[in-house]
């Protein structure tokens, strides 16, 4: 189990690499100069212009600059961005919005959509199988935006239920709904995951050896069926979470969250490399635990995966 | 349970004109058609027949472990040392279930549970049935592990079904039926998916155990060589009826219907040599258009062709002696 994680971990040592350098590469590759972003429209003198250009490692080769760069992640320094503010300090503040947000949508859609998903395949053909089935499909099919005005125009603004926009009222309220939002799209896909794998799992031999067994049928399900079906869920599960803290720059747009979705996005605009190289290197970091997690969970569920 | 003292005389397990259909997409397949047989204690009957005869579904449906729907019976009585199963509430027939009557699949490994411990498995029958302790029950499981030959029960009691080999999965699967020391075991092809050295062995134990245990021992099988040590009697079926019912010996030398003919004629015997096979014409019936008449005529030799595309054959004591066959020309067939 632990040569198993060890060797997970140096296994990523050549993903981060791959993929932060990827990142540097095509954020360099953006055209525009960030310091004439930097300096405005305004026009810069030649000695001010190097000297920035310098002060920023721009006038380096671009290998150079990546192995400057990754020294500092090994530090744990991810650098500063063009204002002079440390990436690190910036990523903080906007980073914990993203994970309250995330772990909001998260908790939602593995609550409900788990138990929809339940409900709907016990009862396969009933009514709440077809809710379930075209509700979904509803939610697959509409555009996140589009759910997402619609749902702060109603609960917000008319009904009052829910702080429309920002973080002022803290968790878990200020988060409910952007909370739901940006979970219904995995909430739906959850949903059928656990009705089909539900579903199939039921005709499988075991449950025909369970019920042989004289086993109530409220025990073969919870015992036996529900274990065995949510095997591919969790794998869902895992994988979305890293999706989920991501960042929603849509959902963190409409609710007006300052999370990681909007601080890369407006640092694509200005140019800012720094930031957007940190930003994704942590999100890399994170999926890749994330990843990790998952596959440990899977190890725990499921006795045919070994770790060797 | 309070069933009062059945009759002397009535048998373990009687099954009368069972009927099971399957209703899909608006057509109705019949996979049982008026099957009948009984268990007498300590007996061990066979029931003999090809892939879609039926037999695997009638065993299901008297174990109630029918897939319903799109399987259904529909007519027909399974009574249990005089009770009658089939109208019972599902919570007393559950009571029933493992505790009197077992069974034993084709597939350990798919049967089995893949992510519980195979001692856990067997612990939850007494468990669930008994109210015991879970330590109590998992001693109890080594033991019965240890009972049907696994070595190093205690240890292995802590491994999952993916981790043992073909035939100690079956034995596995018999342990777990075995807990409760039913009355009656329903083996179904205990022993296909399993090399023919370890087919042996299985056989082997549930004949030891049958006769240490005083089960009745339902054989459901394809294969005439691996019943024939084992059983008593053998129930030949063919599209979902009993064709031919007779002691083991008797069935063997003097077949009295032409399908167990045909059977017996298209398996390699060593003790004869150089005896041509010689395969059944024809294929299997369609479930959803059974001929008319003697299911088997098509395929039939013997068929003449009015009386057995005409008129269905009785099931009937040929010899008077126990010896039944459902063939309008039985006494011909049994002369040979």
């Amino acid at each position: 189990m632990w040569r198993f994680v060890l060797r997970r971990l140096l296994q990523m040592v050549p993903v981060v690499l791959g993929t932060t350098f990827l990142i540097y590469v095509l954020v360099f590759a953006l055209p525009g100069d960030p310091i004439r972003v930097l300096g405005g429209d305004k026009p810069m003198p030649p000695s001010v212009y190097e000297a920035l250009r310098h002060h920023y490692h721009l006038d380096e080769p671009l290998v150079v600059q990546y192995g400057r760069y990754l020294l500092g992640l090994f530090r744990g320094d991810f650098g500063e961005t063009l204002n002079g503010q440390s990436v690190s300090s910036l990523m903080a503040s906007s980073w914990t919005v993203t994970a309250q947000l995330a772990l909001t949508a998260w908790i939602f859609e593995l609550g409900m959509g788990i138990a929809l998903g339940v409900w709907a395949g016990l009862r396969k053909g009933g009514i709440v199988d077809s809710l379930v089935l075209s509700g979904t499909t509803f939610v697959i099919a509409v555009p996140q935006f589009v759910l997402g005005y619609s749902a702060q125009l109603v609960f917000g603004l008319k009904l009052g239920l829910f702080p429309t926009v920002g973080t002022d009222d803290g968790w878990p309220y200020s988060y409910l709904l952007p909370g739901m939002i940006l979970g219904s799209l995995s909430l739906a896909y959850i949903a059928r995951l656990t009705r089909t794998s539900l579903v199939e799992n039921m005709r499988a031999d075991y449950v025909r050896t369970a019920l042989a067994k004289g086993l109530p049928r409220r025990r073969i399900v919870v015992r036996h069926t529900l274990r065995n079906s949510l095997i591919p869920v969790v794998t869902y599960l895992g994988i979305d979470l890293g999706n989920l803290l991501a960042g929603a720059i849509i959902i963190e747009g409409i609710f007006n969250l300052p999370g990681i979705g909007q601080q890369v996005f407006l640092a694509i605009q200005v140019k800012d490399g720094p930031t957007v190289v940190g930003i994704s290197t942590f999100l890399v970091l994170i999926y890749l635990a994330a990843n990790l997690v998952v596959d440990i969970v899977y190890g725990a569920l499921d006795p045919r995966i070994r770790y060797e | 349970m309070n069933t009062p003292d059945p009759a002397p005389g009535t048998p373990l397990l009687q099954v009368d004109d069972l009927h099971v259909e399957f209703r899909m997409r608006g057509s109705t397949v019949g996979a049982v058609n008026g099957l009948s047989y009984r268990l007498e204690e300590g007996e061990t009957v066979a029931i003999l027949g090809e892939s879609g005869s039926g037999k695997s579904v009638s065993a299901q449906a008297v174990m109630g472990i029918l897939d319903t729907p799109p399987a259904r019976v529909t007519k027909g009585a399974v009574r249990f040392r005089g009770t009658e199963l089939l109208g019972l509430p599902e919570k007393r027939r559950r009571t029933y279930r493992g505790a009197k009557i077992a069974m034993i699949f084709q597939d350990a490994l798919s049967a089995l549970n893949p992510v519980h411990r195979v001692g856990d498995q067997i612990a939850e029958m007494l468990i669930v049935h008994r109210g015991m302790s879970r330590r109590d029950a998992r001693k109890r499981a080594i033991e019965l592990m240890d009972h049907v030959r696994i070595p190093s029960a205690a240890s292995r009691a802590g491994d999952h079904p993916h981790q043992f080999s073909g035939g100690m999965r079956q034995r596995v699967m018999i342990a777990m039926a075995l807990a409760l020391e039913p009355d009656v075991l329903i083996a179904d092809e205990p022993t296909t998916a399993l090399d023919v050295t370890v087919q042996a062995q299985i056989m082997k134990l549930l004949s030891d155990l049958q006769e240490e245990m005083a089960m009745g021992l339902i054989l459901i099988t394809h294969d005439l060589g691996v019943v024939a040590d084992v059983a008593d009697r053998i129930v030949v079926m063919y599209a979902g009826r009993a064709v031919e019912e007779a002691a083991v010996k008797d069935l063997y030398a003097r077949p009295a219907h032409p399908y167990t003919e045909g059977l017996l004629a298209s398996v390699p015997r060593v003790d004869v040599r150089d005896r041509a096979l010689s395969p059944i014409k024809g294929a299997p019936p369609n479930l959803a258009a059974i001929p008319s008449g003697c299911p088997f005529h098509p395929r039939c030799p013997r068929a003449r062709e009015e009386r057995c595309a005409g008129e269905v054959p009785a099931l009937r004591d040929v010899t008077g002696t126990g010896h039944w066959s459902a063939c309008h020309y039985a006494e011909e067939v049994l002369g040979g």
